[in-house]
């Protein structure tokens, strides 16, 4: 039994961390290609619809991937824990139903119009379209992150029989959390697809320094990221709070606090001992916990060790945390850093070139770090205060589990090379034979240069 | 008012799987179909499917949905009864949907590797679907007889699911491939009448309960109505495409509707057998459905929105109406 529930975790969070990588992209990416129709809408700068062809096919290949890793999710709702829906699913599941609604069919749908409709419709209607899948995107992550955030701060809910119902439905979809985690999420697709257009754009800049499309886009993508990388600090901070309020034994386990004192340093980085309740080799801030989560150098804390069992383990969360804030802080580094660098058309260096290009996948990284702090920072509940994961889990057996994750994973790890393969392939496809024609001349150095 | 929303939900339920057959059934047809056609025609195949697939796909998602929310009670049953089927049709999915995305940007061998998968993907997902499909009818039963069922049953949805294929490439193709499609057409429609033949003997053999449904005078003479049914709507698709493949004036469209038909008449002969179950003899809709307020809160939703999803859905096979042609993605 055991087994089968670590078999049935370890399947669903593979699946989910997997398929997270997908939407993370498109939620941002579709913004961007509103935005690169409506550019080339009013300037009718070839090089814009250059860009925006490119983009809208990369973003079906990403849709693709996540719809098919979609639908995969939605049967191991089903089959990896049966006894969630059969809890709580007078409540997840309209939420899940919701999304596929009123965002699935609608992104699916317009998708093709974006990809292939663009001599069949008129402009006004091909822009719509793109919008609708911007919606799309946005409006399922908001049911999906309600849905998320009520199994992490639960509200509204009230128990009839051996079942939880909603009681009040605003109150289930606005819950503590869902506002921070709404607001973190859509932000982080907006950095995740910033730094993939710049670095994909980067790396075709390396093949082809003279195509003033790419440099553009490098440029839309570089601002976008600086503006919003400061945002998402801050949000992300106000989110640890908002945790530290509803989900204590989670901040306990990634800053790793050991036990409930006043005065708790911050530790930078460690190595985090479970069984001796102590973390090896920290390095300290003195005060530094307290400061940042109660604004007081002697604000007490809870520990560990106020919540019994009943914490997550340590290690994981603890390290995914050290993980993501440290490559946000990269993030908006080279983010301000390229911005600064590219002003009024200056053309970036070769070597920033490949500091962006080596940035490409930050926001997935960070994303998925993000995803192992919240997710695995819930156990050992999958609805906090409500439902065990232990109690969800279903019958299936370990060896069935076992192997159908192997099947998963060779899909999967085959799914990623290939998508790789073509993204940058995508990117570098035809810099060899020059830029674009452009009719929008003399924007910066570059499209100098390129003349 | 009082409704009976584990009954509308069945309703809605059975609706979306019958959408995600006859839609997603002939994008997996023309995938099924590809290897028997040359580099040029495989480009105009997957452009007559390349607006619509991944809208066709929702429609499984939100059968599942549907399951999830509406019929809790089921899930451990049927899905732990289909769990390999289950993640081998995923995986069919999975790789048949990458590839086609795949194979555009492809060059060489890596261009028949996708091809191939596209072909495995959708075999695979269809195989896996009628097997699903032959498990669920007989209760998960696992004797020798019982597994050979569902295999005859996934070797059947395969070839419906390879005649819708070449009846939506009747409509959406001309010239040479259009006439192929013609003759992939009259085989596939050859391979259901066997499957459904056998599957319709077969069934009241396995299960008691779909026995008593069918052999139950003087209901039995009402319901021969859907056998009758598809028998006429088998010989319209052979007349029709027989007129086509002579170059009479024939709408293009018109195998497909009767492949469609087929469909139809064939879900509406297994809803017949298997209601008020949800699991044949052992769990109804109402034993397995989910708490009342749940069920309301879908209702509201899935009332208002289901008729812009139709609406759209229209719109969108208004735009790409027409025949199709090579190189959509280049």
């Amino acid at each position: 039994m055991e087994d089968a529930l670590s078999l049935a975790r370890a399947q669903f969070g593979i699946n989910i961390g997997f398929h997270i990588l997908f939407p993370a992209l498109t939620i941002g990416l579709a913004w961007f290609l509103v935005a690169f129709r409506l550019v080339y809408q009013r300037h009718r700068d070839p090089a814009w619809l250059a860009t925006y062809k490119l983009w809208v096919k990369i973003f079906a290949l990403t849709f693709a991937m996540g719809v098919v890793t979609g639908v995969v999710m939605s049967f191991q709702f089903g089959t990896n824990w049966p006894r969630y829906m059969t809890t709580v699913g007078a409540i997840a599941g309209p939420l899940l139903s919701y999304e596929v609604l009123t965002a699935f069919f609608l992104e699916a749908t317009f998708l093709g119009v974006m990809l292939f409709g663009m001599d069949r419709v008129p402009d006004w209607l091909h822009i719509v379209a793109a919008l609708l899948v911007a919606i799309g995107t946005t409006v399922s992550a908001f049911w999906i992150l309600a849905l998320n955030s009520w199994m992490q701060t639960p509200a509204g809910h009230v128990r009839d029989g051996d079942q939880w119902i909603a009681g009040d439905w605003s109150a289930v979809i606005f819950n503590p959390s869902f506002p921070y985690r709404f607001t973190h999420m859509v932000i982080a697709s907006g950095l995740t697809a910033s730094f993939i257009i710049a670095g994909l754009s980067a790396w075709r800049l390396l093949r082809a320094p003279l195509d003033s499309g790419a440099a553009r886009t490098l440029r839309a993508a570089l601002v976008t990221a600086a503006v919003l990388a400061p945002i998402q600090i801050a949000v992300g901070d106000q989110h640890g709070l908002n945790t530290l309020a509803h989900q204590p034994a989670k901040i306990a386990a990634i800053e790793a606090i050991w036990h409930t004192e006043r005065g708790v340093p911050l530790t930078l980085f460690g190595i985090p001992n479970e069984k001796e309740k102590r973390t090896d080799y920290a390095i300290d801030l003195p005060y530094g916990a307290s400061l940042i989560l109660a604004h007081s150098a002697h604000a007490r804390l809870q520990g560990l060790d106020a919540f019994g069992a009943d914490h997550p383990p340590v290690a994981p969360v603890f390290f995914a945390f050290r993980l993501m804030v440290g490559i946000a802080i990269l993030m908006l580094v080279v983010s301000w850093w390229g911005a600064w660098a590219t002003r009024r058309g200056r053309a970036a260096p070769r070597w920033m070139l490949w500091v962006f290009a080596a940035f490409t996948f930050a926001g997935w990284v960070a994303v998925d770090s993000g995803w192992i702090v919240t997710e695995i920072g819930r156990q050992p509940w999958v609805v906090t205060g409500v439902l065990r994961t232990a109690q969800a889990v279903g019958d299936i057996s370990g060896a069935e589990l076992g192997a159908s994750l192997t099947g998963y994973i060779l899909t999967y790890v085959l799914m990623f090379i290939a998508y790789i393969v073509v993204l940058t392939h995508m990117a570098a496809e035809g810099a060899r034979e020059g830029p674009p024609p452009t009719s929008w001349p003399a924007t910066g150095a570059t499209a100098r240069k390129a003349q | 008012m009082t409704m009976d929303l584990p009954l509308v939900f069945m309703g809605l339920m059975g609706a979306s799987v019958l959408a995600y057959v006859v839609l997603d059934g002939y994008d997996l047809g023309v995938g099924m179909l590809m290897p028997a056609a040359t580099d040029e025609e495989q480009s105009v195949m997957v452009s007559s499917i390349g607006p619509f697939w991944d809208a066709n796909e929702t429609w499984l998602v939100l059968g599942i949905g549907i399951l999830l929310s509406a019929f809790p009670g089921a899930l451990a049953v049927v899905l732990g009864g289909l769990y390999l089927p289950v993640v081998a049709m995923l995986v069919g999915l999975m790789l048949r949907g990458v590839a086609f995305e795949f194979r555009m940007k492809a060059h060489g061998w890596h261009r028949e590797l996708w091809n191939w998968l596209f072909w495995a993907g959708s075999f695979l997902a269809s195989f896996c679907q009628g097997l699903m499909l032959g498990r669920y009818v007989t209760g998960f039963a696992t004797s020798f007889g019982h597994w050979l069922f569902a295999i005859v049953v996934g070797a059947s949805l395969c070839g419906g699911y390879v005649l819708l294929g070449a009846t939506w490439l009747i409509l959406k193709t001309e010239g040479e491939l259009q006439r192929k499609a013609i003759g992939w057409a009259r085989w596939g429609l050859l391979w259901v009448a066997l499957g459904v033949g056998l599957v319709s003997l077969a069934t009241p053999l396995v299960s008691a309960t779909v026995r008593e449904r069918w052999f139950d005078f003087p209901a039995t003479l009402w319901v021969m109505v859907l056998p009758i049914a598809t028998l006429a709507a088998g010989l319209w698709l052979w007349r029709s495409t027989g007129r086509l493949r002579d170059g009479a004036l024939e709408r293009h469209g018109r195998p497909f509707a009767a492949a469609a038909a087929i469909f139809l008449l064939a879900f509406a002969g297994l809803a017949y057998s298997i209601f008020p179950y949800i699991v044949i003899d052992r769990l109804t809709i109402w034993d397995a459905a989910a708490h009342p307020s749940g069920l309301r809160a879908l209702f509201i939703g899935a009332a208002i929105v289901l008729p812009f999803i139709a609406g759209y859905t229209i719109l969108s096979y208004r735009i790409f109406r027409g025949k199709a042609k090579a190189g959509l993605y280049d």
